[in-house]
């Protein structure tokens, strides 16, 4: 190897405790621990592994994207690496200065002026006051609020904000710079100056690490894509190819489907659940459902015999638990023709799913019958939404934002209110 | 963005890192080094000014709550225990001798209060970036000075006024400004890393600190504790450097030396605890806070 290498990882595992002792911290539940057995101290399902011996190395100048879905350990590598966490076992290197980027303005604040907040944001990044003062009017001009400057930014928009930090963190001279998904905000013009960006300090031979949902980005830029999967590193290859892997996943028969619990579900069983595939509007396997997509929940299932006026329900959880809806086909008053023996699909087409992303349960009963007998309830699946650029926020929307986000406008004095950049729309038609 | 190499490493001996030639020192800088805490140094003194800038932006008074705590609480105790109680104030114009307390008091109350929230109130940037985590308990002991120094001109007002002779002793000030800080430091030091994991602290502090008041001397003198407690006073780090405050102004009797010195010295071993507490427990601040 002729170039040395900007990051080496080395057997990295991150290993985080579930349990509600140890993470909200009571220290009353400490001290009860000196009285009990610490019997508990190791249980299994207490225990996440979110990153299990992840190795590779990255050379000097390379671009590299990391995809992977939701909860997949990408986030936690990109921590890891700007030593915001510190790994369980397993060493990293990295070599040169690094920044990291996994929000845009950290550390704004907003009571100071855009100048204030220019030099308090490159401070947080690690640039040093003289080099602030040398590319201030470099980061306003990237910006384009050179008349906003000595105004608070708590007057700014959304989207003036967003400017601005990146404005800074583009003004970092950085050897490895780490990029967390701060595409998925703003407007495509937006979109397009930040890859422009991260192109300048690809051309300047800087090393990139970027995650990213988006496709076409992570294609366009990096050269070489590495997949993520359950805390594991699935693939390493040329972007092309780790994509085209990544999104094969998906589309498969087999693996488009959600593999459905056995246990523990109710019912008769004259009809039962076999598995459920979550699919696109056009029907194609959805290899992603992001915020604001179409979805079809395809329901397929197996009756032991025929089976008169079957009713389907589905239901929808939050991650805590919290219903967020109910829907059934009684309830819409649709009515399904008698159906079985054998197996059968059901198809609930979902025009829009205005949720914020995250991790959902989805829950299945069907019923019915002359009786109207239950014959398999209790069946879950999960649905994990990815963030995107539909919710017109200049930050991803997650739990911390509730659950559901609608479209809106909002107007003042009976007149619309200025937004900074329009509704946001997907990278994939900047660059395309 | 952290300096020169950076590594990490946890379980398994890391690889060699002289594979490539150009210098990747292992341990180059391990979290929390001096050297890379100076590498930082500028962040500490922006935190610490963003602390001041914004401390009393949108208030009608703006600035002048940095005196109006202190100032109002030394009327209040000139009247009730000068006037009505008739506490000794060991011969110095009560004024003066309340309010030379009162200004190191306030500075250590307020500076533990917000230094033992700071971790927990930047979570949005302890898990967004790393920089050496004891900047942030550090900038608020930093920021809080800028109250202090106003303050003080207050009380060369009061010196002035009254005619008090100062005398050599006023050159202990400046050391004794550096304990203070160091107290408090020492204190946000520890307490901030327990609240990261315990927020039990947040409801602890107002009680504890309105407690430790009244076992140091700021409304009493030292010579009004009885001989035989006085060693129990001295356990508390602030009791002597407290009483040392207004023996620096008003040389009206011998500085306390074993007192100052029983304070200086917790004070020191207490940080250096307190340090070796944080660093222990900084590493698994982003994962639990």
């Amino acid at each position: 190897m002729t170039t040395p290498n900007s990051i080496e990882i080395q057997a990295l595992c991150k290993r985080y405790r579930l349990g509600t002792g140890h993470r909200t911290g009571q220290l009353r539940e400490q001290l009860m621990h000196l009285f009990r057995p610490r019997a508990d101290e190791s249980r299994e399902e207490d225990i996440l592994w979110a990153l299990r011996d992840i190795s590779f190395t990255v050379p000097e100048g390379e671009v590299v994207g990391i995809i992977g879905r939701n909860g997949a350990g990408k986030s936690t590598l990109l921590k890891i690496l700007s030593r915001i966490t510190q790994p369980t076992t397993g060493s990293i290197q990295v070599r040169g200065r690094v920044a990291s980027l996994l929000e845009v303005g950290t550390g704004f604040h907003e009571e100071l002026t855009g100048r204030e907040n220019i030099y308090l944001n490159g401070s947080i990044l690690g640039m040093r006051r003289r080099e602030i003062e040398r590319h201030f009017d470099a980061i306003v001009e990237f910006s384009g609020l050179s008349q906003f400057v000595d105004t608070p930014i708590k007057r700014f928009s959304s989207g003036m904000r967003l400017r601005l930090g990146f404005a800074v963190a583009a003004h970092l001279d950085p050897d490895v710079l780490i990029v967390d998904e701060v595409l998925a905000v703003g407007d495509a013009g937006f979109q397009k100056k930040c890859i422009s960006a991260m192109e300048d300090l690809r051309s300047g031979g800087r090393t990139v690490l970027f995650v990213s949902h988006n496709m076409a980005a992570v294609e366009n830029l990096c050269s070489r894509g590495i997949w993520i999967d359950k805390g594991q590193l699935r693939l390493d290859g040329t972007s092309k190819e780790v994509i085209r892997a990544y999104l094969g996943s998906y589309s498969g028969e087999e693996a488009g489907a959600q593999e459905l619990q056995i246990e523990g579900r109710g019912g008769s069983g004259e009809v039962r659940f076999t598995r459920v595939e979550l699919r696109a509007l056009d029907g194609a396997p959805a290899p992603i459902i992001q915020s604001g997509d179409g979805l079809v929940i395809r329901m397929h299932f197996r009756a032991e015999r025929r089976v008169e006026r079957p009713a389907f329900t589905v239901r929808l959880y939050s991650s805590m638990g919290t219903l967020i809806a109910d829907t059934s086909t009684g309830l819409h008053n649709v009515a399904i023709p008698a159906t079985g023996p054998g197996d059968g699909y059901v198809d609930l087409e979902l025009e829009r799913l205005n949720l914020v992303s995250g991790r959902y349960t989805l829950m299945f009963k069907v019923e019915g019958g002359v009786e109207g007998r239950v014959w398999d309830e209790d069946v879950r699946c999960y649905l994990d939404v990815e963030p995107s650029a539909d919710t017109g926020t200049v930050r991803p929307l997650n739990s911390r934002h509730g659950l559901v986000y609608f479209s809106q406008r909002w107007k003042i004095n009976g007149a619309a209110a200025q937004v900074e950049f329009d509704d946001a729309r997907r990278v994939d038609a900047a660059l395309g | 963005m952290s300096e020169t190499e950076s590594l990490m490493t946890a379980g398994p001996a890391p690889i060699p890192g002289d594979a490539h030639g150009r210098g990747m020192r292992e341990h180059a800088q391990p979290r929390g080094s001096l050297r890379e805490a100076w590498g930082h140094r500028e962040l500490l003194f922006f935190l610490a000014w963003r602390d001041v800038k914004v401390r009393y932006k949108q208030t009608a008074l703006g600035v002048l709550w940095a005196v109006i705590q202190p100032l109002f609480t030394m009327v209040l105790f000139t009247v009730l225990f000068g006037r009505f109680a008739k506490l000794s104030s060991d011969g110095v114009p009560r004024p003066i001798f309340y309010f030379s307390a009162l200004l190191p008091w306030t500075y250590l109350s307020n500076t533990v209060s917000a230094a033992s929230m700071s971790l927990v109130s930047n979570s949005n940037l302890l898990t967004k970036i790393y920089f050496p985590r004891f900047m942030l308990p550090a900038a608020v002991v930093l920021s809080g000075l800028m109250d202090f120094l106003i303050g003080s001109a207050l009380l060369v007002g009061f010196i002035l006024y009254y005619h008090v002779g100062v005398g050599w002793s006023l050159l202990l000030w400046p050391l004794l400004v550096a304990q203070m800080a160091l107290l408090g430091l020492t204190i946000g030091l520890f307490l901030s890393a327990v609240n990261v994991q315990y927020r039990d602290v947040k409801y602890a502090i107002p009680f504890v600190v309105q407690l430790w008041m009244f076992i140091t001397p700021v409304i009493y003198p030292v010579s009004m504790i009885p001989k035989a407690y006085r060693p129990l006073l001295a356990i508390n780090p602030a009791a002597g450097l407290i009483e040392a405050f207004r023996h620096a102004i008003v040389p009206s009797s011998p500085v306390q030396w074993n007192l100052l010195g029983i304070s200086t010295v917790t004070t020191i071993l207490g940080f250096v605890g307190a340090l070796a507490f944080f660093k222990r427990t900084e590493s698994a601040f982003a994962d639990i806070i």
